[in-house]
């Protein structure tokens, strides 16, 4: 026990600094960055800070700010000064539920936006209708949230799982071959991409190997990565994501398998490429966004801008999903005059993204009938011999609109509160 | 068949690598009486730092100079946080290295950014030894050679050694030891410390396997934990034995089963306690 | 020396008596309030800048770390693997709402039973080995529900989590409790507080309850009279699983959502931690613990990406300087 007391501190003290400590905690979250009277408008923002999707969710919250900033500067909406709201999920499904609860409750936030993995996308959906506020999922994938599981106030900024597969099908199956082996994460996000390759391949005339599903968070993928090279297919599609993503190629590197077959996928991100190290960068991709577009208006603008804030490094698909998530709210708002939830859907529904917010040379609209934004899908090839930021090479824009799938093949059936 | 025989090498190598982070934990808690928890930290931290050092000394350097480091972490960690726990009830020193684990992963986020940082390995050990059996891979051979190296190091360490002898002397009867008028706070400071070397030891090979990530750690605790329950506490040979066991199991259920390779270590655990409560090569009545 | 020791026990012994009778008063007093200020919380709360669904969270957890206390701190069971327990009471409400009935108290039932079950049918491993050995079973059988949720995804729905389910309101002929309000479901949880607590408390005042505490201070001597440890650890295991479990159950219908993390052993640390920062050993314990672990994660968390480090150093400095918890501390400085 006299060891616990040779510490220099007395328990007395460190009471004293709890205390003040759990009174300056209490007081902190009164203190907003707008004086009272301007009422701000307020959005909540939820994603992932720590844990294992920290770096996706932090460039979604950097693009997100970088928007708010720019609304602030021209005013805010309607005349009132907007305030983002970030609360880190952990990439906890739990956690992200209870802090749609506590932003919606104690902080009476107007609209609920953030997500990076389906799970927390379709927790955050039905927290939100519950809550009746509208949401708008950034970054989470699963076809559901805007297709059998959507809700009347649910939208959506990236893209579809179909969208991603479609962005790249074509042109993999084209160029590659026919006989294709899979390799899937063991969960909905997973299933779902290849099922959704699948139906595209047998239309196609193509043959489908083998499917291995690997459960998600795996770190050794050699024994699946043996059983694709022993069928012996032309093309390998890796549906990993995150760092399960980063193993999956590496390994595979190192077992020679892009010599002997191409490897390709439905998304790519800026993040895991830049966590590859050189040997392991090679392969077939479809990216949601990329900041080289040397044609298109007000990009140019948008990647310096985003420099400057974030320690000069280039923005990524996440980071303009944020930035057009923030804006779409601040559009949707505007139309409709009022921060009534049912008003700001109903504007919401059919609103085309400006070109300087869209950022891309197809057209950007949230879909009334489902509530998807359909933009453009950018397939193409990573960069072996580039360093960062010209990692990835996009070879064609597709455009969503010509890709997309019904709103009534998606299975989403929109029932509004009467 | 081929298939089998990888996946019980390819589980082999896994099991190596429990087994280096159990022996590590054995250790601690053998001599120490402490989990510890914050050894995914440890091996977290001797991974990044190990990627700092490559730029100005080379992956070899840092191989050996960051397990070092990380020990020498260990070694005021245990004289600042550990030492007031000695002699206190498990649950003190279960909840400080929990929350140890904590910030340790909350700094190195913090410091390296969250971003997965890649690990460079040197050319030579990246490509496949046989054309026939391309999976044996120069990494995994080294991670396996290496991984027994340091075990038979650790071994020898505490059979020849005067304190090697002393540390197991302790483990065998910590009252004794002191009687004899050893330091022990010493004796468990340097075996605090061999402990978290084996795991930043543990850490660097993982870099150069799976990359680095703030969280690498937290998924390889659970089964160095699964590892030393199946082996017996306070057998080190038990530790070695029931990490390589539990990453066989894993290995060939995969080949089956492939959503049960988690699950089934736990089931062997299960099996062993009701079988056999004090594990494979564990002494009755210890540490409780 | 001696004498003057022995002269003070003797001065010391009516005024044992009177402290006692004091000490009882004083400590009526105390429940009183805190069943005063639980029953008054959704009016004061949002003064405080808190909300009504943090009050239910609270509870929720106290309830949990109450059950866990029962084991932890007066039979001296250190469980690592609650969260197991409270986990499958969680889906086992959730799959019930979701899959069979619509009815809440039948899903809550559910739950309970699921979560109490397991507990009694893997109490008997744990009980087998003591200390730190017990710490690391538990927390191996906890892990191995974890990842039975997470793979087994077409009844779980697997890392995402089980949705789809939402708690129902009861109806009573006529009347109707509508549990959708907030400030309503509050009430329904601590009207299973108080029974969790009434459990506790007349277990602890009972003969098992003594047998509890001493198998805590001696377990050897216990053994050589005769009495079946194990099978007592076992009673203690069960009960606190029940009272886990009853918490899972609330948790699912606050949340209307269950996922893996529920299961996770860094839930089992935070009730164990819940438990110390309260004081171990004190029946309010849990409670106060509670109030303080949740209510800091839930500004902090809003406040700084760096959480983890504070709740981590709130773990540390705890055990360093206040190993009894907050309870304990004053109990003591009381008594001196």
């Amino acid at each position: 026990m006299r060891d616990q007391d040779g510490f220099g501190i007395s328990r007395r003290d460190l009471l004293k600094a709890g205390v003040a400590i759990g009174v300056g905690t209490f007081l902190y979250p009164g203190i907003g960055a707008f004086a009272k009277s301007d009422d701000p408008v307020k959005i909540g923002h939820i994603d992932p800070q720590t844990g294992t999707y920290a770096a996706l969710g932090g460039s979604q919250i950097a693009g997100a700010k970088l928007a708010i900033d720019q609304i602030n500067a021209k005013g805010g909406i309607l005349g009132r000064p907007v305030q983002l709201l970030v609360e880190d999920s952990a990439a906890n499904v739990g956690q992200s539920v209870q802090k749609a609860r506590k932003l919606v409750n104690r902080n009476k936030v107007h609209f609920l936006m953030g997500a990076v993995s389906s799970a927390v996308a379709l927790a955050l959906s039905q927290a939100a209708h519950d809550m009746n506020v509208l949401y708008l999922d950034i970054g989470g994938h699963a076809d559901a949230v805007t297709g059998s599981k959507c809700h009347w106030n649910t939208f959506r900024t990236c893209s579809t799982t179909w969208l991603l597969t479609a962005g790249d099908f074509k042109t993999i199956f084209d160029k590659f071959g026919k006989k294709w082996y899979f390799l899937t994460p063991d969960y909905a996000f997973g299933h779902a991409l290849h099922r959704d390759y699948v139906s595209q391949l047998k239309q196609a005339g193509g043959q489908e190997l083998g499917n291995a599903l690997a459960p998600l968070g795996t770190t050794d993928f050699s024994s699946y990565l043996i059983k694709a090279k022993s069928t012996n297919p032309d093309v390998l599609i890796v549906l990993n994501a995150g760092n399960d993503m980063i193993n999956t190629l590496k390994q595979a590197t190192q077992f020679g398998l892009n010599k002997d077959m191409a490897v390709g996928g439905a998304m790519m991100e800026m993040e895991v490429l830049e966590s590859l190290p050189e040997a392991a960068r090679y392969g077939y991709w479809n990216m949601e966004w990329y900041w080289q577009q040397p044609n298109v208006p007000h990009v140019k603008e948008f990647v310096d801008a985003y420099k400057k804030h974030n320690a000069d490094k280039v923005p990524t698909a996440r980071s303009w999903f944020g930035f057009a998530s923030a804006h779409a709210l601040a559009l949707a708002a505007e139309k409709a005059k009022s921060l009534n939830t049912m008003k700001v859907v109903k504007a919401l529904e059919g609103l085309e993204l400006p070109p300087e917010v869209s950022l891309q040379p197809n057209k950007a609209i949230y879909r009334a009938g489902d509530h998807q934004l359909i933009g453009s899908e950018y397939p193409g090839q990573i960069n072996k011999s580039g360093s960062y930021p010209n990692l990835f090479d996009v070879a064609d824009v597709v455009d969503a609109s010509k890709i997309a799938r019904s709103v009534e093949a998606k299975g989403c059936k929109m029932t509004y509160p009467s | 068949m081929e298939l089998l025989l990888f996946n019980i090498f390819n589980g082999f190598i896994i099991g190596i690598f429990y087994a280096l982070m159990a022996l590590g934990l054995s250790m601690i808690l053998g001599l120490n009486g402490i989990i510890n928890f914050s050894h995914g930290g440890f091996l977290a931290l001797g991974a990044y730092m190990a990627y700092s050092l490559a730029p100005a000394i080379g992956f070899w350097g840092a191989l050996i100079v960051s397990p070092f480091l990380a020990g020498f972490v260990g070694l005021i960690v245990e004289r600042v946080l550990i030492r007031p726990l000695y002699g206190r009830d498990p649950l003190f020193s279960l909840l400080l290295t929990f929350g140890l684990a904590m910030i340790m992963q909350d700094l190195i986020r913090t410091f390296w950014g969250a971003t997965g940082l890649p690990f460079e390995v040197p050319n030579a050990l990246t490509h496949p030894l046989s054309q026939v059996y391309f999976f044996i891979t120069g990494y995994r051979v080294f991670l396996v050679a290496l991984a027994l190296l340091a075990t038979a190091s650790l071994f020898a360490l505490l059979k020849f050694t005067r304190v090697g002898i002393r540390i197991r002397a302790g483990n065998a009867d910590l009252e004794m030891v002191s009687a004899l008028g050893i330091n022990i706070y010493r004796l468990r400071a340097v075996n605090f410390s061999l402990g978290i070397f084996m795991a930043g030891l543990a850490g660097v090979l993982a870099a150069g396997r799976l990359g680095l990530t703030p969280t690498m750690g937290a998924s390889l605790i659970m089964p160095s934990f699964v590892a030393i329950i199946v082996g017996g506490v306070g057998s080190l040979v038990g530790s070695l034995l029931g990490g390589i066991i539990i990453g066989v199991a894993a290995g060939i259920t995969t080949t089956y089963y492939p959503a049960a390779s988690d699950v089934v270590i736990y089931l062997i655990m299960a099996v062993v306690l009701i079988v056999r409560p004090r594990g494979l090569m564990g002494q009755e009545g210890l540490l409780e | 020396m001696k004498s003057a020791a022995s002269r003070h026990v003797d001065a010391a012994k009516p005024a044992d008596a009177m402290s006692s009778q004091k000490s009882t008063r004083r400590r009526v007093a105390a429940s009183a309030l805190v069943w005063a200020l639980l029953l008054t919380a959704p009016y004061w709360l949002p003064l405080t800048g808190g909300y009504t669904d943090l009050g239910s969270r609270v509870l929720v957890f106290s309830l949990a770390a109450l059950g866990l206390n029962l084991l932890l701190g007066f039979t001296g069971g250190l469980s690592f693997g609650h969260a197991a327990y409270f986990g499958l009471g969680a889906y086992g409400t959730g799959l019930m709402l979701k899959f069979v009935t619509h009815s809440t108290p039948l899903a809550l039932l559910a739950g309970v039973a699921l979560g109490g079950l397991g507990a009694t049918l893997f109490g008997p491993v744990t009980v087998r080995r003591r200390g730190i050995y017990f710490a690391m079973i538990t927390i191996a059988i906890g892990q191995m529900f974890y990842f039975v949720a997470v793979r087994w995804n077409s009844l779980t729905g697997g890392e995402d989590g089980l949705t789809g389910f939402e708690r129902t309101n009861i109806h009573f002929g006529h009347a109707i409790l509508n549990l959708h309000n907030s400030t309503i479901f509050y009430y329904f949880t601590l009207f299973f507080f108080a029974i969790g607590c009434a459990v506790v408390w007349s277990v602890l005042r009972s003969p098992l309850g003594h047998t509890f505490v001493a198998i805590r201070e001696n377990q050897k001597r216990l053994r050589f009279l005769g009495v079946s440890v194990g099978f007592y650890l076992w009673i203690a295991f069960a009960i606190s699983g029940f009272i886990a479990a009853l918490a899972g159950a609330l948790y699912a219908l606050l949340n209307n959502f269950t996922s893996p993390e529920d299961l996770n052993w860094v839930l089992s640390g935070d009730f164990v931690i819940i438990c110390v920062l309260g004081g171990m050993r004190t029946f309010w314990g849990p409670l106060v613990g509670s109030v303080i672990y949740v209510v800091v994660q839930d500004y902090l968390s809003s406040i700084t990406v760096n959480w983890m480090s504070f709740i981590g150093a709130i773990f540390v400095l705890a055990v360093l300087f206040f190993p009894w918890g907050l309870l304990g501390f004053f109990q003591r400085r009381i008594q001196k």
